[in-house]
């Protein structure tokens, strides 16, 4: 995110700054706020043990997030990417418990997420096929393969490596590695997203698809390229949720994909495309798992925590509407041209 | 000239659009270091052939040349490739990139690990806006700019391409007269270096100012090739119009009754303000002005989609409750939208129950639409206005551009409206129905009915109005009757004689 030079006038790129900077600013707040509450209600909460356990929480769901967004930029949307997880999942482990060497096994859960964003890209892009509707039918597609491929069937911890469960809850000066690699993750991403003539064209896909032909973006392998991001990094995903967990079946991932997109929405990437950043997103992931988190220690009643991640997904779309309205009026300036 | 290879030619294109020829036959040949104006009605299809210039349509039949070499300009990198730039009629920016970023996408300066150097990405945008002498902020949101700042960045963005070809597509229709003379100055510089310049314009006086040549296309088929010095402007517009403007424009003396429409300092969000006039009996009042004078929002707002902030607005002595568009209706409104595809029509639906879709409570019997009541309702208003389709029940948008805005203002005239308000009334449609409609328009204004339009057609407003409004920056500028309505008249009021300096 780019630091923004304080004296210039209210028109200039300040105003976009200072939408996007509210915007983390309104989250930190709010994670602030969270857990400065929760731990005055119980301060274990801010404990070693407790803060590992969210970021173990948190690695998966900001490593989706991170493609989600990528999708999402391009008016897009990925809604296949928790049952990805679960293929990719079942696949590494029942691969290490075959006997298969644990790079190559990783490799697999990587291919594997790989090939189920392509096939997303390509229904999308040459099927011409909605986002939400043809990664409805993969969500489904790749979880009946799941089932097919597992049956009842699950792979126990006790099947896979060792040092590969180690590493799943193993961590470096207290962060877990999971962590480490989401945040690897993150970093690569955002760079991607923001200094890239491919990152750009994402974002000039989802602002104005129009334009964007008539630019001469090609628009075919730029959403390959979202969709295929997202599925590899579900991928990882899998990978990373069999290493943490090592008990894996054919339900792995299920239902994860809610949650992602709203990680997205509340992390402020716009769900219509063109603006957001996985920064962002990344804080909404944060924030999502901090509630999910907090909430059993304020002894709230679990059925309010889904009506309150609701009702925070419809507070940040108010809110980027309100501050889009601003945004405009300020932008707008002097009446010189009306229309 | 003749002797040398054009850098840009095209022969004998044709291309259709379902039943609609747009091209039958278009040709040009563009030559390094002249500006070729071209010049025909809407509908000629001048858009069409931009459009395959730039790569987004591909012809049916006939050939492009570069240099000579047939080429195949299959998507529009393959025409920037080719070094084919185009400013379009209409900016497409990117409102979430910033300026700098709308005008390089796909092209940023990169430095190392080649990552876009935002610093030089700026630098680059500055120097080009100064060259084009105007202030924008390059590293602002696209988002927010005035209509004339984004013809200004697509402008910079065409000639930052240093294309061997410019294509532009009337981009000085929001520009300021001193924004336009900055813009000829560039041009001609670029035209110094060699590039081929290919301008359309629906002013003759740019026109002249710039090009060397001139070219005017009419139904699809090129007419004529000329210097520009060898051909006078009413000679242009005679072969533009193929007919003589009297068949095109029927228009006789009119007759103004009593007053039908009477507007008082009407407002609405930003868009108008201000604005007063009356609208008689039997008179049709044209609405002039540029792109985004507010034309259309005054309209909106007298007939009520858009709500009103100040004013009244009283027909037939009635006053109008403000943003109630069945209130309107009832009192004998009547509005055909500027954009007929999203706003006049439901595309998919039948022509009949299009030309019908406002008088379901009339033909409705104890609440249930009788098929033939619709039919025959249908049948008799699309025969008055000639509108050609295959059958009642064939979808809407099976139909042409012309006879599409047929069924739209069947559907309205089966209302008998008092006060008919037409926005755009020929946009994108062929001559002859150009004519048709017209002629109705004439017709109803005769038969009593007080008709405004709002077009964006210098001709059609000259030919067709009784006396013409025009509107800049949300405000009426000036009235001009028929006598005083000159080509000049309107756009010195619409652009204001004195351009100041924004």
């Amino acid at each position: 995110m780019t630091i923004p030079a304080p004296t210039r006038t209210p028109t200039g790129s300040t105003v976009l700054d200072l939408v996007l900077r509210f915007r983390a600013l309104g989250l930190l707040l709010a994670l602030a706020v969270l857990v400065g509450a929760t731990a005055s209600v119980n301060a274990r909460f801010l404990s070693g043990q407790s803060v590992r356990d969210l970021l173990f929480a948190a690695a998966v769901t900001v490593l989706l997030a991170c493609g989600m967004t990528t999708v999402v930029l391009t008016r897009g949307i990925d809604l296949s990417v928790g049952s990805t997880l679960g293929l990719a999942a079942y696949l590494t482990a029942d691969a290490m418990s075959g006997g298969v060497p644990v790079p190559l096994a990783v490799l697999i859960g990587l291919l594997v997420g790989l090939a189920c964003g392509a096939a997303n890209g390509a229904i999308v892009h040459f099927g011409k096929v909605p986002p939400l509707v043809a990664t409805l039918g993969t969500l489904y597609v790749f979880r009946g393969i799941v089932y097919f491929t597992a049956g009842g069937s699950r792979v126990n911890a006790s099947d896979l490596p060792g040092g590969f469960l180690d590493f799943g809850n193993g961590t470096l000066l207290g962060v877990p590695y999971l962590f480490l690699i989401a945040a690897a993750v993150l970093a690569v991403v955002a760079l991607f997203l923001r200094d890239y003539r491919s990152g750009r064209d994402l974002y000039a896909l989802g602002s104005n698809p129009e334009a964007a032909a008539l630019a001469g973006i090609p628009a075919g392998r730029r959403l390959m390229t979202a969709y295929a991001l997202s599925g590899t990094l579900a991928g990882l995903g899998g990978v990373l949720y069999a290493a943490r967990f090592g008990t894996v079946d054919a339900s792995a991932g299920y239902g994860m994909e809610l949650d992602i997109v709203a990680a997205v929405v509340v992390g402020g990437v716009a769900i219509f495309g063109g603006s957001g950043t996985v920064l962002g997103a990344a804080l909404g992931a944060l924030l999502l798992t901090v509630i999910d988190n907090a909430l059993p220690v304020l002894s709230i009643p679990p059925f309010w925590q889904q009506a309150i991640v609701g009702a925070l997904i419809l507070a940040a779309i108010a809110l980027d509407r309100l501050v889009a309205l601003r945004a405009a009026r300020a932008l707008r300036k002097k009446g010189s041209h009306v229309g | 000239m003749s002797e040398a290879v054009p850098v840009v030619a095209l022969r004998d294109v044709e291309k259709s659009f379902g039943a609609v020829r747009a091209l039958r036959g278009a040709g040009l040949e563009l030559h390094a270091g002249e500006a070729h104006a071209l010049v025909g009605e809407n509908g000629a299809g001048k858009s069409t052939l931009i459009k395959i210039l730039a790569g987004l349509y591909r012809p049916d039949a006939g050939a492009i040349e570069i240099d000579g070499e047939p080429v195949d300009l299959h998507d529009p990198s393959a025409a920037i490739a080719a070094g084919i730039a185009v400013i379009y009629q209409e900016p497409a920016l990117f409102g979430d990139l910033t300026v700098a970023e709308n005008l390089f996408i796909g092209r940023q300066p990169r430095g190392r690990l080649g990552r876009i150097d935002r610093a030089a990405m700026d630098r680059d945008a500055t120097a080009l806006f100064e060259r084009l002498g105007v202030l924008l902020e390059p590293d602002r949101p696209a988002k927010g700019l005035s209509i004339a700042d984004q013809q200004l960045v697509e402008i910079a963005k065409a000639i930052s391409l240093d294309a061997r070809v410019l294509v532009m597509d009337e981009p000085t229709a929001a520009l300021t007269s001193r924004e336009v003379e900055r813009l000829f100055d560039v041009v001609r510089a670029l035209r110094a270096k060699g590039t081929a310049i290919l301008f359309i314009s629906h002013r003759f006086d740019e026109v002249e100012a710039l090009c060397q040549r001139v070219t005017v296309m009419r139904d699809g088929a090129h007419v004529s090739t000329d210097p520009m010095g060898e051909v006078t402007v009413d000679e242009l517009i005679r072969r533009m119009v193929g007919r003589e403007l009297a068949a095109m424009f029927p228009r006789g003396e009119a007759a103004p009754g009593e007053v039908v429409l009477d507007v008082e300092g009407l407002a609405s969000a930003e868009r108008c303000r201000d604005v007063s006039f009356q609208v008689r009996a039997g008179e049709i009042v044209a609405l002039a002005g540029l792109v985004g004078a507010g034309r259309s929002e005054v309209v909106q707002a007298v007939f009520g989609v858009a709500p009103r902030e100040a004013g009244r607005v009283r027909v037939l002595g009635r006053d109008l409750p403000s943003g109630n568009p069945r209130a309107a209706m009832r009192a004998g409104v009547a509005l055909v939208p500027e954009d007929r595809r999203q706003q006049g029509l439901l595309l998919d639906l039948s022509v009949m129950r299009n030309a019908t879709l406002v008088r379901r409570g009339r033909l409705a019997r104890f609440g249930f639409l009788t098929g033939a009541a619709e039919q025959r309702e249908a049948a008799e208003w699309t025969g008055r206005l000639q509108a050609k389709y295959g059958r009642l029940t064939d979808p809407v948008a099976t139909l042409s551009g012309g006879n599409q805005q047929k069924i739209v203002l069947a559907k309205w005239l089966a209302t008998g409206p008092r006060l008919l308000i037409v926005d755009e009334p020929t946009r994108g449609i062929d001559v002859a129905t150009k004519a048709e409609v017209h002629r109705l328009l004439s017709d109803l204004a005769a038969d009593g009915v007080a008709v405004l339009m709002v077009s964006s057609e210098l001709l059609e407003v000259l030919g067709m109005a009784d006396r013409t409004l025009v509107m800049r920056e949300g405000r009426l500028a000036g009235e001009l009757p028929r006598a005083d309505a000159t080509e000049e008249a309107v756009m010195r009021l619409a652009t204001g004689q004195t351009a100041e300096a924004r």
